[in-house]
């Protein structure tokens, strides 16, 4: 799966939870900061993307990625 | 320092017969039904497969993001406190945030959401439980999610006192603007649990009427065929204000909250007292408080759910309490009995009664219990001048409410 496609499908989930327009969704746009999505969406869109990847994401991760891009790199890692 | 008088300057609702206030009481003064067959699925196993469910989804007034965290009780508790608000004049004022209070309650609380989330934990585990799961349960979700919503500041409260909830948060929102703590208090009641569960639990208590073949005519208090009540949802919240605080900033005052008595029967926790007396106390302290005559109250919006034994026990505590002279309304046979917000949507009828000089009808009293003793405007709304009204709530676990309203 390529940068590109994981970022559109983190920007599904974006949508979906937290009502995102997916044409703000890009590498370099923090979740909190650019997309405001708080702390219990976040969490939703963690899960989805689990679900959607076929990945872990641990706790202990998800305070490490903050932008878009540091979860994209994260899920291509693992997948 | 006298006491200071509370008026009502904004009314809000999303019930079965109406998205809004205004359509609410038209189709009261109508006569219309909002009772209709439950078509879903899961209703096809169940004893009572009737209800009375919103003429509007929330779907069609907030966004589908946001709804995702709400419960439905939340939801509709947002949507009609929303309507108060603007209604009362106050969207886009300068209230002072410090001198703003909220009262919602709700009888049953976020019991759909817990049941819909325990599904996901048998089927998909823990980890799939929404992180939302909380607050959309819990109790004092409805009257928190009002507070965010209008920036309240003076403390939110949540009363749950079963089907008296809604009567018992007005009444309390009295109480704060009468201590002082707030100027303005956003108050009332919301319901949503038609689901399987909560019906199954009513219908094995007998409570709930099983007329599945004649939806509309299941819900008929005071009527000698009457078989139970029928389930409703919806929400009614009102605004209530400090008297010299809404005519400062020149306010449209609806009614003066002139009293309000709460009681409770320390008897059973479901069965009301064999003679009514926790009633008729709560009537009797409510008239107290208003500092009303008796012979002005001429209107009483009863509780009367369309239940065999606590229709024909309400009429007799009228008789102690009030005397012989008010016309009654049970606008549960149009608008089913919609529990903790019961209390609220009938505030609001009581109110709208007062303002427009008009007893709205009782439908489905074809064939009136001996006892029924009391003037009932059956069938058609009557016109009449109503100088001050009574609303009656009870509730399971021996909780009587009464508030008298009157003209301002």
């Amino acid at each position: 799966m390529t940068r590109d496609e994981i970022t559109t499908g983190l920007a599904e989930i974006l949508e979906e939870v937290a009502g995102v327009n997916p044409d703000d969704v890009a590498e370099g746009k923090s979740f909190t900061d650019d997309l405001d999505v708080d702390s219990l969406s976040m969490v939703e869109v963690v899960v989805a993307a689990e679900e959607k990847f076929g990945v872990k994401i641990p706790d202990n991760e998800v305070q490490n990625l903050k932008t878009v891009g540091d979860a994209v790199s994260y899920i291509a890692a693992q997948s | 320092m006298s006491r200071p008088d509370v008026v009502v300057t904004g009314l809000g609702a999303t019930t079965p017969l109406g998205g809004d206030v205004a359509s609410t009481w038209d189709a009261m003064l109508a006569g219309r039904s909002g009772v209709s067959a439950l078509t879903q699925e899961w209703a096809e196993q169940l004893p009572v497969r009737i209800a009375a469910q919103l003429a509007v989804e929330p779907s069609e007034v907030l966004d589908r993001v946001r709804l995702r965290r709400l419960d439905r009780s939340e939801a509709i508790a947002i949507i009609a406190a929303q309507q108060a608000w603007a209604d009362a004049g106050l969207a886009g004022s300068d209230l002072d945030g410090e001198r703003l209070a909220v009262s919602v309650g709700s009888g049953i609380g976020g019991a759909t959401t817990l049941l819909a989330q325990d599904d996901i934990l048998e089927a998909s585990g823990p980890r799939r439980v929404s992180p939302h799961t909380i607050p959309m349960l819990m109790p004092n979700g409805p009257a928190a999610w009002v507070g965010l919503e209008l920036g309240a500041k003076a403390g939110v409260h949540s009363v749950a006192s079963a089907c008296a909830t809604g009567a018992e948060a007005i009444a309390l929102g009295l109480d704060i603007i009468r201590s002082g703590r707030a100027d303005v208090v956003v108050a009332g009641g919301t319901e949503a649990v038609i689901h399987p569960l909560p019906i199954a639990g009513f219908s094995s208590m007998r409570a709930m009427s099983t007329r599945n073949d004649d939806p509309e005519r299941a819900s008929r208090p005071w009527d000698r065929g009457r078989d139970g009540f029928v389930l409703g949802e919806g929400a009614g919240i009102v605004v209530l204000e400090r008297a010299e605080h809404a005519a400062a900033r020149g306010a449209r005052v609806y009614a003066r909250l002139a009293g309000a008595g709460i009681t409770s029967d320390a008897y059973d926790i479901v069965q009301p007292h064999a003679e009514g007396e926790g009633a008729i106390r709560a009537i009797a302290k409510a008239i107290a408080d208003a500092d009303v005559a008796k012979r002005d109250i001429v209107h009483v919006n009863a509780h009367a759910t369309s239940t065999p034994v606590g229709d024909m026990l309400e009429i007799g505590g009228l008789h102690k309490a009030l005397g012989d002279h008010p016309v009654l309304s049970a606008t549960k046979s149009m608008t089913g009995h919609l529990l903790g917000a019961a209390g609220a949507l009938e505030s609001i009828a009581t109110i709208l009664a007062i303002r427009d000089s008009v007893v709205p009808p009782t439908i489905n009293l074809d064939d009136p219990e001996p006892g029924l003793t009391l003037d009932v405007a059956a069938h058609k709304a009557r016109h009449m001048e109503i100088p001050a009204a009574l609303n009656n709530a009870f509730g399971f676990g021996g909780h009587n409410v009464a508030l008298v309203f009157a003209r301002p």
